[in-house]
C-alpha cells in the first residue's frame, strides 16, 4: 500500500480570489466557466450580485470575497460553478474568482470547533495550509428565508 | 466528473405577460394580472392621500366603489431611484395599484424557471420567477408581493370612511382577462 493511499487522499479544486487561495471538494464543482454578462434586478439577499445565464439556466452569482478576503473582487477571470445543497435540493451558485483553478489530491484535515463556519477542514498544498470551504455556510441559501415564499404551484401559468 | 443536473425550468404553456420598467429595470408582470392601466396624471382627483409612516412606498389609494386599492411607488418597493412613475397598473385580486415608469411591450413567456434558492429575502415574495428573454434575465413579479397582510390592515386603518363623491374615476383602459 502507498503513502498516498493511507492517507486517504481527496480531490479538491483550489481557487483564487486576489492574493490568496482556497478550496472546494471537486466534488462540488460542476464547471468553470469565462466571464460573462451579470443580469442584475433588486433583490436583499447580501452577497448575490445577480444571475448568469448559462445554458437557459438562471445560475446566482455569489460573491464570497468580502467574507474571505475583506473585499469585494474588482478583477474576474472565471466564475466557478459549484453544487449547493439546500436541504434535499440542489443548485448551481456561481463564485467568481480572480485565477486559474487547479485540482489537486490532497489529505483534508478536520475543522475545529475554533474555526469559522465556513471552514470545512483544512489542506495543505505547496507549503501553503488552505481553507476547505463549507459552501453552504458561506454562500445564502433558504434556511434565511423570511416570509412566505410562493410554492411552486404558483409557478404554473394560469390559463 | 459529472454532477447531476439540478432541476431544469419546466417547461409551461405561453403565458402572455407585459413587460415594464421602473428606474430602468425591466420588470414582467402576467397580462391576466392586470385589471386597469391607467394614466398617472389622470388619477388627480380619485384618488386619497396617505400617510403611515412604516409604509413610505404607499401615499395614495385609488378607490373604486367599495373597494381601494393602495398606489405602490414601484421604485420604492424594489429600492429603486426614484423616478416620475407616469402609469399605474391595477392589479386583478389584490389591493395593489403599481406605480410604474413605462410599458415596454406585451410578450409570450414559454418558461418561468423558479428563483435560486440563494435568493432568500424579500425577494422570495416579489417575485413568481425569472425567465429569459432574447438572452436578457427579467423577473416577474408577484401580483401580490407588494404588499403583506400586515401592511394592507395599515393602509386600511389609515383610509379615511368612504366617500361617494369618488365614483366618477377618469377614463381607463380596461384589459382583456
Amino acid at each position: 500500500m502507498t503513502v498516498a493511499a493511507e492517507l486517504e487522499l481527496k480531490s479538491f479544486v483550489l481557487l483564487r480570489l486576489g492574493e490568496r487561495r482556497f478550496a472546494v471538494a471537486a466534488g462540488q464543482i460542476a464547471e468553470l466557466v469565462a466571464p460573462s454578462r451579470v443580469f442584475r434586478f433588486p433583490h436583499r439577499t447580501p452577497k448575490i450580485e445577480g444571475v448568469l445565464l448559462r445554458r437557459g439556466r438562471m445560475i446566482p452569482v455569489c460573491d464570497v470575497a468580502e467574507s474571505l478576503v475583506g473585499k469585494r473582487l474588482t478583477e474576474r477571470r472565471l466564475y466557478l460553478i459549484a453544487v449547493r445543497t439546500y436541504g434535499a435540493k440542489t443548485e448551481w451558485v456561481a463564485l467568481p474568482v480572480t485565477g486559474e483553478c487547479e485540482l489537486i489530491n490532497a489529505e483534508l484535515m478536520a475543522a475545529s470547533a475554533s474555526d469559522e463556519p465556513h471552514v470545512a477542514g483544512w489542506l495543505s498544498h505547496g507549503g501553503d495550509v488552505i481553507e476547505v470551504l463549507n459552501l453552504n455556510a458561506l454562500t445564502p441559501g433558504s434556511e434565511e428565508i423570511s416570509g412566505s415564499a410562493p410554492s411552486q404551484q404558483s409557478l404554473e401559468v394560469q390559463p | 466528473m459529472r454532477l447531476a443536473l439540478p432541476a431544469k425550468p419546466t417547461p409551461l404553456r405561453a403565458e402572455q405577460i407585459i413587460l415594464f420598467r421602473i428606474s430602468g429595470q425591466v420588470f414582467a408582470i402576467s397580462s391576466a394580472s392586470i385589471q386597469e392601466v391607467r394614466s398617472a396624471d389622470g388619477l388627480t382627483g380619485g384618488t386619497t392621500e396617505l400617510n403611515v409612516p412604516d409604509i413610505r412606498k404607499v401615499r395614495e389609494a385609488l378607490r373604486r366603489g367599495d373597494k381601494s386599492h393602495f398606489i405602490v411607488n414601484g421604485a420604492a418597493h424594489f429600492g429603486l431611484a426614484a423616478s416620475p412613475g407616469m402609469l399605474v397598473f391595477v392589479l386583478r385580486r389584490t389591493r395593489t395599484a403599481l406605480l410604474i415608469d413605462a410599458i415596454e411591450k406585451m410578450t409570450t413567456m414559454t418558461r418561468l424557471q423558479a428563483l435560486p434558492l440563494s435568493f432568500c429575502h424579500e425577494e422570495r415574495r416579489w417575485y413568481r420567477g425569472l425567465t429569459a428573454l432574447d438572452q436578457a434575465v427579467v423577473p416577474v413579479v408577484h401580483p401580490d408581493g407588494f404588499l403583506t397582510q400586515e401592511e394592507i390592515q395599515l393602509l386600511d386603518a389609515a383610509l379615511p370612511p368612504l366617500e361617494s363623491s369618488l365614483e366618477d374615476a377618469p377614463p381607463e383602459t380596461q384589459l382583456p382577462q
